[in-house]
């Protein structure tokens, strides 16, 4: 076996810092498009009319239900097919917001269904019109329970971001396969890109709990 | 005032609440049997019998959070179901509720609490608001309180903001369901109390499901005594409340008092 060599470390820098900055963007923009696609969803489920309330639920259940790699391969290998053709990144990010946006969606729902029956009925007695139910009442309420969950779901998606390597977006631990196929080293970039992982999820973790506290009064 | 369940029921001219053969059944549970009674303005009526004989569910109706299977209900010559959605929101409009529990937004402050269907609904400007939030919040004893969020109350003191955040926006009818219901038994006299002022102090038809026959008698013009979904016996609260002709009521009576 061989030892650790620092010098692949420092070889490694440029193209880990190029994947580095990827991974980071997939993340923040993907849970973005979580957060708010998964509110959509849930709004949804809650819609009055079938018509609505339906589709949302097949759509969210069968996206839920399919691999996100299936889903990555679809996006970027498919639909260019029917003339529907972005980069890599942007079929990366899409694909991971939609998929985690059903998983959010769940999350949102249960928070909704834990504000009280009562604060509706309130907000009902008030005449507060329904948007503005939502806005000031109840999402305010919701939120607040979810964050935790939701939190989970960031550090989930991290950790999925190398399913992006499977349509050719350099994330970081697609740079450091390239890295090591031209070096034959591969100890020191998978352990910087391991390392890096942590040191990624660690603060967005710490984040999520500073929100939460911030949220609950 | 008309309440006689059983066969003729005059409209008379004056009338600001009428259940028509109003029915409500949850399951195979008939809650409210052919229901037919009226209020005219500025009345305050009592319901009064046991649990689960639908008194909250008239409220519920009239608040359109709960829908009556057959029968009509108006509110001043308004139909309620079914009614386009500008009519029931002209309807709400008019009527306050005040909930067993609370139902205070906890993610608002007291003041905000009351400001914030006035302002959303009714126009007003924000100060305009808060001043006027201000001098309820004054009038049920919490206008120290502004700032503080509803978790931090006593039940009593969250109930009485309840009760300003109803009247804030001006309704003409109060609908007051068990609103002493939940509070410990020391905290029940000050909510009543507010209670007695606004019934003496404004015109505001009142509706009230209550096991406090004290109250009751203090406020009621009448009192409608319910079982099995019916109006069983109905009257000024001195004779339903101390001479009930009913066997019905003096065992329900004779239970609560």
């Amino acid at each position: 076996m061989n030892g650790w060599d620092w010098s692949a470390v420092v070889d490694f820098m440029p193209r880990f810092r190029d994947g580095l900055i990827l991974t980071l963007r997939v993340l923040v923009l993907g849970s973005l498009l979580s957060f708010t696609l998964g509110l959509v969803w849930a709004i949804g489920f809650r819609a009055g009319t079938r018509l609505v309330r339906w589709p949302v639920h097949a759509v969210t259940e069968f996206i839920r239900n399919t691999p996100l790699l299936v889903q990555l391969f679809f996006f970027f290998f498919v639909l260019p097919e029917w003339g529907v053709q972005f980069s890599g990144l942007t079929t990366g990010t899409i694909a991971i917001g939609l998929h985690y946006s059903t998983y959010t969606a769940q999350v949102y729902r249960a928070g909704i269904d834990a504000v009280p029956a009562g604060q509706w009925e309130a907000a009902t007695a008030l005449s507060l019109p329904v948007g503005r139910t939502w806005t000031a009442v109840i999402l305010p309420q919701a939120i607040r329970r979810i964050v935790p969950a939701l939190g989970n779901y960031v550090i989930s998606m991290l950790k999925d971001t190398p399913l992006l390597a499977g349509i050719s977006v350099l994330e970081m631990l697609q740079q450091s396969r390239l890295e090591s196929a031209s070096t034959f080293q591969y100890t020191e970039p998978l352990t910087v890109v391991g390392i890096a992982f942590v040191l990624i999820a660690c603060p967005a973790s710490l984040l999520m709990r500073a929100l939460e506290r911030r949220l609950v009064h | 005032m008309s309440t006689d369940p059983s066969q003729t029921f005059p409209a008379t001219a004056d009338e600001l609440i009428r259940f028509d053969k109003v029915t409500k059944r949850f399951g195979s549970n008939t809650v409210l049997d052919n229901l037919c009674f009226s209020v005219r303005p500025g009345k305050h009526v009592t319901l009064i019998g046991p649990s689960g004989s639908g008194k909250t569910t008239i409220l519920r109706m009239l608040m359109t959070l709960v829908q009556p299977d057959e029968g009509t209900i108006t509110v001043h010559g308004d139909r309620l179901f079914p009614a386009d959605r500008k009519q029931v929101r002209a309807i709400r409009r008019d009527i306050g509720m005040v909930f067993q529990q609370f139902n205070l937004f906890p993610n608002m402050s007291v003041l905000r609490n009351v400001t914030e269907a006035p302002v959303r609904v009714l126009g007003l400007s924000r100060d305009e608001a808060r001043e006027r939030g201000r001098e309820l919040l004054d009038l049920v004893g919490l206008g120290d309180r502004c700032e503080t969020r509803p978790a931090q109350l006593s039940g009593g003191q969250q109930q009485r903001v309840a009760i300003a955040r109803a009247l804030a926006m001006r309704p003409r009818i109060l609908l007051l369901d068990e609103v002493t219901s939940a509070l410990d038994p020391e905290l029940v006299a000050g909510v009543l109390d507010v209670l007695r002022d606004v019934a003496r102090t404004t015109d505001i038809t009142m509706l009230c499901v209550t096991h406090e026959m004290n109250f009751a008698r203090d406020i009621s013009d009448e009192v409608l005594m319910f079982d099995s979904g019916t109006v069983i016996e109905s009257g000024p609260p001195e004779r339903i409340l101390s001479a009930p002709e009913q066997e019905r009521t003096r065992e329900f009576l004779g239970a609560v008092l």
